[in-house]
């Protein structure tokens, strides 16, 4: 029987897989090691759950839309989860990764509820909120969903629904400013998913980070229309390349091709998601990466202090940005030059005190009209930005599908 | 005549074939480090342990129904559709379309009626035109219908994307959303929308239609042997046309079903392989309407038990992708034993003739 | 060079494109026309490419030599390939519904075994460098062409060599045009069918490779974006001459590079509709080329029968 033989390959294949795993795995922990030793909350809880008496577990579900190891977004959230899972003995994790964004979604919630007894859900995907997360928490009123993106509207959403997401643009706009300033030829690229408000914010603060700094710097932007295109991302990087364009990054699910053509073109690149740095030694400038470690934890720590969305206990809405945690940017490559890192940590410093604001009027969009007014301020926490529908000054292309 | 031998036979097989299915499935799992008996139990947990998870399988059984159709009905015509997809991304979207543009302006349930036409109508168009490419140009009714899947898909990205866009539809694109008055809601009593009954039904009828009617009989003539009905008089390209176009209306009506029980409007996640699982139950199901709702609810329990094997087992997500594939080549390769096995042999001597094969003459070849 | 090549960096681009993004298409059509040649459809090169592409760029990440993992990826096509050509050729049995089956089967197998290979980097193909040593980076860029390429464009003419003046060639064609004949020329259409399904997997398998080891060069499950079930479209758009196949593999390859360098020098509107063009254009020749009162030159009489 000729299925004998598949196995047969693919035996030796789990075998040397496994030991990749292996090896990969030890070098995760050595990053997850760093990253938590910075934060300081961690012990507190850790001790209060080990010691006292209430020491049920709580079964959380995690849902993704993609493979959970896709080196990009859905890996993000499946490291954020599997550190909680790691720090507190108390919290029991279920996953389900590449879940569709239709009934199956649902279904896959009911079904963590419902059999695995979880008490709060995070579907990590935007398309999941409306309508799947929304009936569901109507269905079950005592269980917590939190929703990366979902816009919470006080009186319409459910009580028992939070949603929380980081302020990336703001790493993104110090990639701008390092971009800008290492640029040979003032031309900076973005290879794009799709023109919606996240990408679109991405977009326009990695310009307005480059511009604060070189106001002559534009950015050209292209959009694959697909999360996943790899063949396209790489064709996007290339032709850029060609128009002489020397700095890329990307707002893609898997940044991996994008970094790797830039590199092999012998150009920059700026990251996204995570830090893409082992992909491109000689062009990795710097990185916009997620870091849901804490805000996951944070949340962890208050449901088993027996807080709740429902009471008001835990915020409805939980936002931020490198201040908070939420993100962070990626350790300089070699090619930044000391200047430009002294400059970009000033940056950072006023992102860390909160004395600087992005979307600081007067801003034009890239076809001469006003978009953000002169006397306006609009600071990361405002709905508009969550809605974003333009491309600012500089930015060369346009929202059209 | 049918005795009870070759129901017997069709049964045997076709459980046969998902056991040794299953049995492959368990070795692999084995093989990967899982204990088959805990795989199977939970399987059987997830998909069809209580009432609740059976829904969960029904759920997800319900718009491979009517997809299978638009596969099954051309098979019987000697036609080999593959553009599932395409059709019902065009059902919904014209299902979506004429949901908007009446809005609230007449009863939920006109409305509804309203929507169900155009999605009928829209998957009708999209593969009867793969049909009267078929009889008219000779065009090649998989390839061209495989062709049309694309074409679609990117019609709905560009519309989604752009002209019929919902500009606070934010981070995923789609169109402006239908009244929640028009929505499709559940059967009472279940969590399962009203999408399962018209699958059921469209299964049923579409049987009778092709086992008890003179176009059902006309239809198979011409799969038979497409001289001979000429030669009998039969409108061939009338009745290609018109079958194709019943097989797209089927699977755009799951794309009504979709865009009116499930998302509310329409985006990407029209576009989520409903298309090609109705492939491989339509051929699973010899396409044999009443067998497809059999094996729609066996791969719905199958998707519903994929889940459960990632959180309680740690198997990667691809693992149900093994499972569907190794069932499906299982099932698929038990269609062959038909008639080989001495004790299902009837014993008349009039052999295969109750249902026409896909041509006359034939003989099978095997020469290894 | 600081200046940008402008709108000289859409032809550019095409060229380049073709190559690139041709090499896979021009793998899996010669494989899927050997195998149609031979009689039988098989959708399952898609499922192919991902397990090709997953073992290549595993193996070369394993063993450090990527040549070993086209070989290897070609291997799992054959095996891949060999459970189709058994299956399809049973009684009763339909080689598009097997197809189907192998497309989620392959599929399955890549991504559950592809796991651990998607973060690192696996050593790459070099390249060859065509352009002289004066020439902008753009132009350099442009001009690395990969083996495999070269490799593909030497298999086309073979292949069509092959057909036209082999004995084994004659035996391909005769199985696949009129089963009978064959038959009464005392060849196992049995065995033709299965090696020719073989090969052609084989093929795909390394088509598979091109993409993890070429261009883009990574690993994920998101590798193709169709490319094994386009390939059929592509074998029929081609008649079902290898030499046609590879002109329209690089046509294929062109028109998916069109997109975004056409975006990059300023037309922005309709990017979708562009990605559809290669399928919309497939149709429409088939529409035109086709016709109800002959039959196309080169198409295997067998194709698509139930023998």
């Amino acid at each position: 029987m000729s299925h004998r033989q598949v196995f047969g390959v693919s035996r030796r294949q789990i075998i040397r897989g496994l030991l990749a795993t292996g090896a990969f795995g030890l070098t995760a922990k050595l990053g997850t090691g760093c990253t938590s030793a910075s934060t300081s909350t961690s012990t507190a809880g850790d001790s209060g759950g080990g010691s006292s008496g209430k020491d049920e577990p709580i079964t959380i579900g995690f849902i993704y839309v993609g493979p959970k190891d896709d080196y990009g977004y859905n890996q993000a959230h499946a490291d954020g989860a599997a550190a909680v899972a790691k720090k507190f003995s108390w919290v029991k994790l279920v996953e389900e990764a590449n879940v569709p964004e239709t009934t199956a979604v649902a279904e896959s919630m009911r079904s963590m509820i419902d059999i695995d007894g979880a008490k709060a859900l995070f579907p990590t995907s935007f398309g999941y909120f409306d309508p799947h997360v929304l009936k569901l928490a109507k269905d079950y009123p005592d269980v917590q969903f939190f929703h990366a993106g979902g816009l919470y509207q006080e009186g319409t959403t459910p009580k028992n629904i939070g949603s929380y997401f980081g302020y990336i643009d703001e790493a993104q706009y110090i990639a701008g400013v390092v971009a800008a300033l290492t640029s040979k030829t003032g031309k900076l690229g973005f290879v794009a998913a799709k023109p919606i408000p996240q990408v679109l914010r991405n977009v326009n603060s990695f310009t307005l980070g480059a511009r604060s700094v070189k106001p002559s710097v534009t950015t050209q932007v292209v959009f694959t229309g697909n999360w996943a295109e790899p063949i396209k991302e790489a064709e996007a990087t290339n032709s850029m390349a060609d128009q002489g364009i020397d700095v890329i990054t990307c707002h893609v699910d898997s940044p991996k091709v994008v970094m790797e053509t830039a590199e092999k073109r012998g150009i920059f690149s700026s990251g996204y998601h995570a830090n893409q740095l082992a992909l491109a030694p000689k062009g990795y400038l710097t990185g916009a990466e997620w870091d849901w470690t804490n805000i996951y934890s944070q949340i962890a720590e208050e449901m088993h202090a027996g807080k709740k969305l429902m009471d008001g206990g835990i915020p409805h809405i939980l936002r931020g940005g490198l201040k908070e945690g939420f993100c962070k940017v990626s350790d300089y490559g070699v090619a930044v030059s000391s200047d430009t890192k002294q400059k970009a940590d000033a940056v950072k410093a006023k992102f860390m005190d909160g004395s600087i604001v992005i979307y600081q009027g007067e801003i034009k969009d890239n076809k001469g009209n006003v978009v953000v007014a002169a006397s306006e301020s609009l600071k990361q926490q405002d709905p508009k930005l969550e809605q974003m529908d333009y491309l600012v000054e500089g930015v060369i292309g346009s929202i059209g599908s | 005549m049918q005795t009870w031998r070759r129901t017997l036979e069709s049964l045997c097989l076709s459980f046969g074939a998902i056991l040794v299915g299953l049995l492959l499935f368990g070795l692999f799992c084995a093989l990967a480090g899982a204990n088959p008996f805990e795989v199977y139990g939970l399987i059987w947990k997830a998909a069809f342990g209580s009432s609740s998870t059976f829904q969960n399988t029904l759920i997800r059984a319900s718009p491979l129904m009517l997809s299978a159709l638009c596969t099954a009905l051309p098979a019987r015509l000697g036609l080999v559709i593959i553009g599932n997809e395409g059709a019902l991304v065009m059902g919904g979207l014209a299902a979506i379309s004429i949901g908007l543009i009446i809005g609230t302006a007449l009863p939920p349930i006109l409305v509804q009626i309203a929507m169900a036409v155009a999605g009928l109508v829209a998957g009708g168009l999209w593969i009867g035109a793969a049909g009267a490419l078929r009889h008219y140009r000779a065009v090649n009714e998989t390839i061209s219908s495989l062709l049309l899947n694309y074409i679609a898909i990117a019609l709905l990205n560009h519309l989604v994307g752009g002209p019929m866009r919902d500009p606070s539809s934010l981070n995923k694109p789609s169109t402006f959303p239908l009244a929640e008055v028009n929505m499709l809601g559940n059967i009472p009593g279940t969590r399962v929308h009203w999408g399962l009954v018209y699958g059921l039904v469209a299964c049923l009828i579409t049987y009778f239609l092709m086992q008890r009617t003179t176009f059902g009989f006309a239809a198979r003539t011409a799969g038979g042997n497409v001289r001979a009905a000429r030669i009998a008089g039969l409108p061939v390209g009338k009745l290609t046309v018109m079958i194709c176009f019943l097989a797209g209306s089927c699977a755009g009506l799951a794309g009504m079903v979709e865009v009116a029980a499930v998302q509310g409007a329409a985006n990407e996640s029209l576009n989520v392989g409903y298309g090609y699982g109705g492939i491989l139950v339509a051929f699973a199901a010899r396409h044999n309407p009443l067998a497809a709702v059999l094996i729609s609810l066996l791969v719905g329990g199958i998707l519903a038990s994929g889940g459960i094997l990632q959180r309680s087992l740690n198997l990667p997500d691809a693992t149900v992708l093994v499972f569907q594939g190794l069932v499906f080549l299982v099932v698929l390769y038990s269609d062959s034993l038909y008639g080989k096995i001495p004790f299902f042999k009837e014993k008349p001597i009039i052999t295969t003739s109750a249902s026409p094969p896909a041509s006359p003459g034939e003989e099978p070849v095997m020469t290894a | 060079m600081a200046e940008g090549l402008g709108w000289w960096g859409v032809p550019l681009a095409i060229v380049a494109g073709t190559m690139r993004g041709g090499t896979p298409f021009l793998f899996v059509s010669l494989g899927e026309c050997l195998t149609e040649k031979s009689g039988k459809i098989n959708l399952g090169l898609e499922g192919t490419l991902l397990t090709g592409a997953m073992t290549a760029y595993g193996v070369s990440y394993l063993t450090g030599s990527p040549w070993l993992g086209i070989l290897a990826a070609g291997l799992a096509g054959l095996v891949l390939g060999s459970i189709h050509g058994w299956l399809s050729q049973q009684f009763r049995v339909n080689d598009v519904a097997v197809g189907i089956a192998m497309i989620i089967f392959g599929s399955g197998i890549a991504f559950f075994f592809g796991k651990p290979f998607i973060q690192p980097s696996a050593p790459q193909l070099p390249t060859l460098n065509l352009a002289g040593s004066n020439v902008s980076p753009a132009v350099e860029a442009a001009l690395q062409i990969s083996p495999l390429f070269l490799l593909g464009l030497a298999i086309a003419p073979l292949m069509k060599w092959f057909f036209q003046s082999t004995r084994w060639g004659l035996y391909v064609r005769a199985v696949g045009d009129s089963p009978d004949a064959a038959r009464a020329m005392g060849v196992s259409i049995f065995k033709v069918r299965m090696l020719s399904i073989m090969a052609g997997s084989f093929l795909a398998g390394i088509g598979g490779a091109s993409l993890s080891l070429y261009y883009p060069g990574v690993w994920t499950e998101r590798i193709s974006s169709g490319q094994g079930l386009m390939a059929v479209a592509l074998v029929i758009f081609a008649r079902w001459n290898p030499m046609i196949c590879l002109w329209a593999s690089l046509l294929f390859g062109g028109a998916q590079a069109l997109g975004p360098s056409l975006q990059s020098v300023g037309i922005k509107q309709g990017y979708y509709l562009f990605n559809a063009a290669p399928y919309v254009l497939t149709l429409l020749i088939m529409i035109v080329t086709c016709s109800p009162k002959r039959t196309l030159a080169g198409v295997p009489g067998a194709l698509g029968m139930d023998n």
